[in-house]
């Protein structure tokens, strides 16, 4: 019945559950009634698909303040922002106006340009990684054969916009910040990559709408075919975007700040909203490549794609919020420990466990039916077993109290001698 | 060619957030390790000293209330307690057993406190430190409906309490030891005790050995972290502690996590006494009746009490007048604020700010 009633709609332009409907209707007006040419659809298409992506940017970082604070608040036991419009809606609206009134201060000793410079560079990348990101059928604004390579490049020039504000501030807590930047960048771009390959090679293409497509033609999705990549990829976008338990570079409590310390104004605006976004687009890109993306099993053959996608995008934000509220904080040592001695190993093994599979199924020719869910109880057998292992293996073994012999028991308390007679009181007063 | 490096030196303080006040760490930075620590404390230096020399002795009160102001029962305890020592007023049974209570329920307020700044010190956002305020909330409302106000209680006197308590006050103690108190330990512990990252953060991290500790003076938790079992309240009692049935734990390695589990468990106790002190708090009087203006006798006097951070102790000088010759506070924050730099040299900038937080500085007690 449901069915059948949507059959009455599709294709047509107003159906919302692929708006590219409404742009091929637009493309043939264009075309057709108005002769533009080629090179101006290109154009207009491009700017109304940028605008529109920017829209929703905008309307998720203004959004997520308030979901942030909310979540983190009621984690917390504290109520949250509630005075400002219905449920404290508006306050991040009060906050951006605050913030674009407030004097931007510049030290004196800073780099002007680089100062400058550093919270645009920092916003650009969240954004521009939207790009790329399939949002229905043939919802995709660019639709690139490199998209993953994209994302990677993408996602490294924040970080490095992140240790050029630090660097330019000339601040020892900024540059404290900007350092252990790079070493993170350094260190996390390759368990990132390493994690991605896994699902590069299982659905054949870098194409972000084919790794989508391949998930929807072989009904599972991409997190059960690769756990230990998906809890890879999640544990390094934490420490990619600078979020607990791998904040360090901001690091309130020990370097108060680290390398916004110095901006103040729409400047840190920039950097607090940028923070949003990159945390909206990792959740996008995970959400994405193993959860599916717009496609959940038919269901959007009767909700909209992207709102399929929105959904699974703040189910993703809220672990990391939960996180934040959650987790203290790494020490850089143990951090970068973590990342060389576990998660690199971890996700080339990965890695090989993929390869002999996919190399199998080509060689063999048996059908996805049957290598399929074979794949998908080795490597959650995999994961579980190298994650459990290591665990047992390196972890050290947690003791309340240690086995090792105490140093004192006890400390004989020598009595106090009794006062002499000279210093006895008669009671006074 | 080596690439050559300079020192950095960094000033932690005074405006920092985790210095838990004004207090200042000029640190010697090599890259991220630590290779030497200044410390530099006056900057909440109020003169209490001097000023007590001018006042009498019950207007002293109040000063005591301000120096450790995370524990100011225990603060108006200890300086009631040297000047009865010096001159020799008795405090009746009822008062005994509040102050006892008081001091435990004060020594709770300050743990939660002292157990949420660290954890945040950790890097833990906001999180812990909410969830313990709201339980240290629960005790200062009942310092309120007995003494009328939260943190500068100035609720002790010489000669007993300043009130005796409402009729609301033991059930609402009641439920607070019996029913809130002990699940919000559990949580707090399932969520702090077990963490990995906490344990990796603290564990081998502010190491004080024992001849450290008993070389620099050290007291409270952090001298029983080291693996000391040395308490004023059985070491040297006071008040009615030498009645009742509670043990002191004792840490092994002497690191920030045995300090903070320490706490948690000194809460329990605390707990333990006060459920003690309830059942067994006898009728009477509350306090004794003495002259407003107190002239004790030519002398001098040092008592001593086991505040949250150690052994608080008050030198009192009097030459018979009205007002004390010399008001002397040992405070245990300045003393265990001395071997920092022992604990810091050698480890990174994170390490140091977990071991200030464990140490559990007060700055008002601090500077004085």
């Amino acid at each position: 019945m449901m069915l059948t009633l949507l059959s009455l709609i599709t294709d047509s332009w107003w159906d919302i559950r692929d708006l590219s409907n409404l742009t091929d209707a637009v493309y043939d007006l264009l075309r057709d009634d108005l002769n533009v040419p080629d090179w101006g659809i290109y154009v207009i298409s491009g700017v109304v698909g940028t605008l529109g992506i920017i829209s929703f940017i905008g309307g998720v970082a203004i959004i997520n303040i308030w979901v942030e604070r909310r979540v983190v608040g009621r984690m917390q036991s504290r109520l949250g922002p509630n005075r400002l419009g219905p449920f404290g809606l508006l306050q991040p609206v009060a906050d951006a106006i605050k913030l674009m009134q407030k004097e931007v201060l510049q030290p004196k000793v800073a780099d002007g340009l680089v100062f400058t410079l550093a919270p645009i560079a920092f916003t650009v990348p969240g954004i521009a990684l939207f790009a790329v990101i399939p949002w229905g059928r043939n919802m995709v604004l660019a639709d690139l054969d490199v998209g993953i390579v994209y994302l990677f490049a993408m996602s490294s020039l924040a970080a490095l916009a992140v240790f050029i504000g630090g660097y330019g501030s000339n601040n020892k807590y900024a540059l404290f910040g900007s350092m252990r930047v790079i070493a993170m960048l350094v260190t996390y771009e390759i368990p990132i990559v390493l994690s991605l390959l896994g699902v590069v090679m299982f659905a054949g293409t870098m194409n972000l709408q084919g790794i989508v497509l391949f998930q929807a033609d072989n009904w599972l999705l991409l997190v059960m075919l690769q756990p230990l990549a998906f809890l890879i990829y999640f544990l390094s976008s934490t420490a990619e975007l600078n979020r607990t338990p791998a904040d360090l570079a901001e690091a309130e409590s020990e370097i108060a700040g680290g390398y916004h310390v110095e901006y103040s104004g729409m400047k840190f605006g920039l950097y607090y909203a940028a923070e949003l976004i990159n945390a909206v687009a990792v959740s996008a890109i995970i959400a994405t490549v193993f959860l599916g993306g717009w496609w959940m099993y038919e269901l959007d053959q009767i909700v909209p794609g992207w709102m399929i996608l929105i959904g699974k995008i703040y189910a993703v934000y809220f672990i990391f919020v939960w996180t934040r509220g959650t987790l203290p904080r790494f020490r850089i040592d143990q951090l970068l420990a973590f990342a060389w001695k576990w998660m690199t190993p971890m996700a080339i093994i990965n890695i090989l466990a993929v390869a002999t599979e996919v190399m199998i199924w080509e060689e063999t020719g048996w059908s996805a039916a049957v290598i399929l869910p074979a794949s998908i109880a080795i490597n959650g057998a995999l994961a579980g077993l190298l994650i459990v292992g290591w665990v047992r293996t390196m972890a050290p073994k947690f003791q309340r109290f240690p086995d090792r012999p105490r140093m004192y028991t006890t400390i004989d308390v020598p009595s106090l001698p009794a006062p002499a007679a000279s210093e006895l009181r008669e009671t006074p007063v | 060619m080596p690439i050559k490096s300079d020192l950095v030196e960094v000033n932690i303080g005074p405006q920092h957030p985790s210095t838990h006040g004004v207090f200042r760490m000029v640190a010697v930075i090599d890259g991220e390790r630590i290779v030497d620590v200044k410390m530099v404390v006056g900057y909440l230096h109020r003169s209490m000293e001097k000023l007590a020399e001018e006042r009498t002795y019950t207007q002293n009160i109040p000063f005591t209330d301000r120096m450790d102001y995370l524990a100011a029962m225990t603060g108006n305890l200890g300086y009631c307690l040297s000047v009865e020592k010096l001159s020799g007023i008795e405090v009746p049974e009822r008062g005994q057993y509040l102050r006892t209570i008081f001091a435990e329920l004060q020594r709770v307020a300050s743990h939660e406190m002292a157990t949420g700044a660290f954890i945040n010190d950790c890097g833990a956002w906001q999180t812990p430190v909410m969830w313990c305020f709201r339980d240290r909330e629960k005790v200062l409302d009942l310092f309120e409906m007995v003494c009328g106000a939260r943190i500068t209680t100035n609720y002790m006197r010489i000669g007993g309490v300043a009130f005796d308590i409402p009729e609301e006050f033991l059930p609402a103690v009641d439920r607070l030891v019996n029913d809130d108190l002990p699940a919000r330990f559990e949580e707090l512990e399932s969520l702090i005790v077990g963490n990995e990252i906490i344990q990796m953060r603290a564990r081998d991290v502010g190491v004080v050995t024992p001849a450290q500790a008993i070389n620099a003076a050290l007291s409270g938790p952090m001298l029983r972290s080291a693996g000391i079992a040395w308490d004023i309240r059985k070491a040297d009692p006071y008040c009615v502690y030498d009645r009742l049935n509670f043990e002191i734990p004792v840490g092994y390695n002497g690191d920030s996590y045995d300090r903070m589990v320490i706490r948690i468990e000194e809460m329990k106790q605390s707990l333990r006494i006060i459920r003690q002190c309830m059942h067994d708090l006898p009728g009477g009087p509350h306090k004794n009746e003495v002259p407003l203006a107190i002239r004790p006798p030519v002398g001098e006097a040092y008592s001593r009490v086991e505040s949250p951070k150690g052994e608080l102790g008050f030198y009192v000088v009097s030459d018979g007048s009205s007002a004390p010759y010399r008001w002397h506070v040992r405070a245990p924050s300045l003393i265990n604020l001395s071997v920092l730099r022992e604990m810091t040299v050698g480890q990174t900038i994170a390490d140091a700010i977990v071991t200030l937080g464990s140490i559990d500085i007060n700055v008002g007690e601090v500077d004085r």
